[in-house]
């Protein structure tokens, strides 16, 4: 089964954010990249299904500048098989919306079966591109799966949705999202990292995708961010004193009724 | 010229989920801000009872999609009748609620209309009829305004965020005209998880456990939850252990959850855990090491044996409680 994996490289999420100058964008030296944690989610799971499946081919395709390179050789090293970068400098200030648009292109020109994306990303957080990438390719998508099973042709997911789980089917080809719970993805081994070094990783840019530099960038995004802030500071309050824990229980208990009124 | 606020309007299993009501009083407030009329749209297999239960939020108008094939959320079809609605209606703005379901749905429906979409908004206001919206960032870390252009303006609110607003109308209700077409997925099964279980992002009191805990058993934590009406979450530590499953994980890499009250027991307070809860209105963090991190983060700390300390809360909150 041919699967192609959208992977995003992001800041860790222990790494601490800084905002650039000019408000809009944050400073990006200094900062530990690595992948998406939900595409690596993405990256496992489709791995699984080859090995299940007893063969196909896993493509990692990424959006990204020079130093996403690096994410997609993780990637490849965990065991996928080729790598496909878009860059181009007309890329700059992209929106979710016009991202999408760039991997469905991209996405036509590979064979596939089934696509699998992180279910969202940790740095801007717009549980937008996957959906917009079935979208563009008339794909039908099933997001934030947490289990999956291919048989046959026919793919039956389960996602998590507030106050339970919903079981879902479909017909392949489709889209799907991953959720944390699906797999714990394994670390690439050594031989595996030695191998990623000779695995084909190309980079293509927007003419290769037939995509016009005018249908991208900050003049065509539907989503303009204006100002990045950080949220209010949280004061630390009070340490509450007391004998025993039943006396800081109490006087807890009495400041949640008295002062905040939350009980 | 587009005008107005369509605000979609989310029941499952013949209930609205308490998001709805979000959603449309926001779309009220909004409404009114451009002296503009408030659409509801609600759609669902039976609805049409309950759809008028939006008059008490604000709505104009509620138009409802009643049609056995849309008895379960599918992409395919609520996308294409709500884009319909959409392309008829014309809206200024479109908001819906960044629930599970709700961000499937307006992240294709915004690939649909080719329209500007803000994922999980917290605050939502006009600039000259434009809208901006202020939506967290890497977990919470940052937080971003952002502009949407395209026709509607789109935005989906985050749970528990938004006043629900009690504005009589004497809205008429609406059929929509609903054409089955195809869906390409179909749910087959439904587990729910009982009646009793709060949803964590939905929830207005919520109590974590986290490492401290030191093992998976959780029951002092989740009697203390049982007796505040509260949801259990957990930190990522908690998760990874094995000792809660994802579902319940709070933090940059689990749910983001705003409630009026978070209870943190034994939980150090990692960044990715503080992206996770830090827009709580109150938080109090019990934990045996007064260094933890948490407890700059806290309105109320508790130094001391969480074994200790949360069965006393739970014995305290019960006296008060009689």
């Amino acid at each position: 089964m041919e699967i192609v994996v959208l992977l995003k490289q992001v800041p860790d999420t222990e790494a601490t954010i800084q905002i650039a100058t000019g408000g809009t964008t944050i400073k990006t030296d200094d900062i530990k990249w690595v992948i998406n944690p939900y595409d690596e989610l993405a990256v496992e799971e489709a791995l699984r299904i080859k090995e299940s499946q007893g063969g196909g081919k896993v493509t990692i395709l990424s959006v990204g500048k020079d130093r996403a390179v690096e994410s997609i050789r993780t990637a490849l090293a965990m065991g996928a098989d080729e790598g496909i970068r878009i860059d181009d400098p007309a890329l700059e200030g992209t929106d979710g919306l016009g991202t999408a648009r760039v991997l469905a292109a991209a996405l036509k020109q590979i064979p596939f079966t089934l696509v699998i994306a992180g279910m969202r990303a940790v740095d801007d957080d717009g549980y937008l591109i996957p959906a917009a990438v079935a979208e563009f390719l008339d794909l039908p998508q099933i997001s934030m799966v947490v289990k999956q099973e291919i048989r046959e042709g026919k793919i039956r997911c389960e996602r998590m949705v507030e106050g339970g789980t919903d079981v879902v089917e479909a017909k392949l080809p489709i889209l799907f999202t991953t959720q944390r719970g699906i797999n714990e993805p394994r670390y690439a081994s050594l031989p595996g990292i030695m191998k990623a070094k000779k695995k084909p990783l190309q980079t293509k840019t927007l003419a290769d995708i037939g995509i016009a530099p005018a249908d991208v960038g900050q003049e065509n995004a539907k989503c303009v961010v204006q100002a990045l802030s950080f949220p209010p500071e949280r004061a630390a309050g009070k340490i509450i004193q007391g004998e025993t824990a039943e006396a800081k229980a109490a006087e807890l208990v009495r400041l949640l009724r008295e002062e905040a009124k939350v009980l | 010229m587009p005008q107005g606020v369509l605000a979609f309007a989310e029941q499952v299993e013949g209930s609205f989920r308490k998001i709805a009501y979000e959603v449309v009083s926001e779309g009220r407030r909004l409404a009114d801000a451009l002296s503009e009329p408030l659409t509801a749209v609600v759609l669902g297999s039976g609805v049409e009872k309950i759809a008028e239960a939006l008059r008490q939020y604000g709505a104009d108008t509620i138009l409802v999609g009643d049609d056995p094939a849309l008895a379960d959320y599918t992409t395919d079809l609520y996308t294409s009748v709500l884009a319909g609605v959409a392309r008829q209606r014309d809206p200024r703005l479109f908001l819906l609620g960044a629930s599970t379901r709700g961000k499937d749905l307006a992240a294709r429906l915004a690939a649909r209309l080719n329209t500007g979409l803000a994922m999980e908004c917290v605050a939502l206001e006009l600039q000259e009829r434009t809208l901006v919206a202020t939506r967290p960032i890497f977990g919470g870390k940052v937080v971003a305004r952002v502009a949407l252009k395209g026709t509607p303006q789109m935005a989906a609110v985050r749970p528990n965020v938004m006043d629900i607003v009690e504005t009589h109308t004497e809205a008429t209700v609406e059929r929509l005209a609903v054409d089955g077409g195809q869906t390409r997925t179909n749910v087959v099964e439904k587990k729910g998880e009982g009646a009793a279980k709060v949803e964590l992002t939905e929830a207005d009191i919520v109590v974590s456990g986290g490492r401290g805990m030191g093992g998976p058993d959780f029951s002092i934590v989740e009697e203390l939850a049982e007796v505040l009406g509260a949801a259990v979450g957990a930190s990522r530590s908690a998760v990874d252990e094995g000792w809660r499953p994802h579902a319940d994980q709070v933090g940059q890499t689990g749910k983001v959850v705003s409630p009026n009250l978070y209870i943190a027991c034994g939980i150090s307070g990692a960044i990715q855990h503080l992206a996770g809860m830090g827009s709580s209105k109150y938080i109090v963090a019990i934990n045996k090491d007064s260094e933890a991190p948490i407890f700059r983060k806290a309105d109320y700390g508790i130094v001391g044996d969480l074994f200790k300390v949360v069965p006393a809360i739970t014995a305290e909150v019960r006296k008060i409680k009689g």
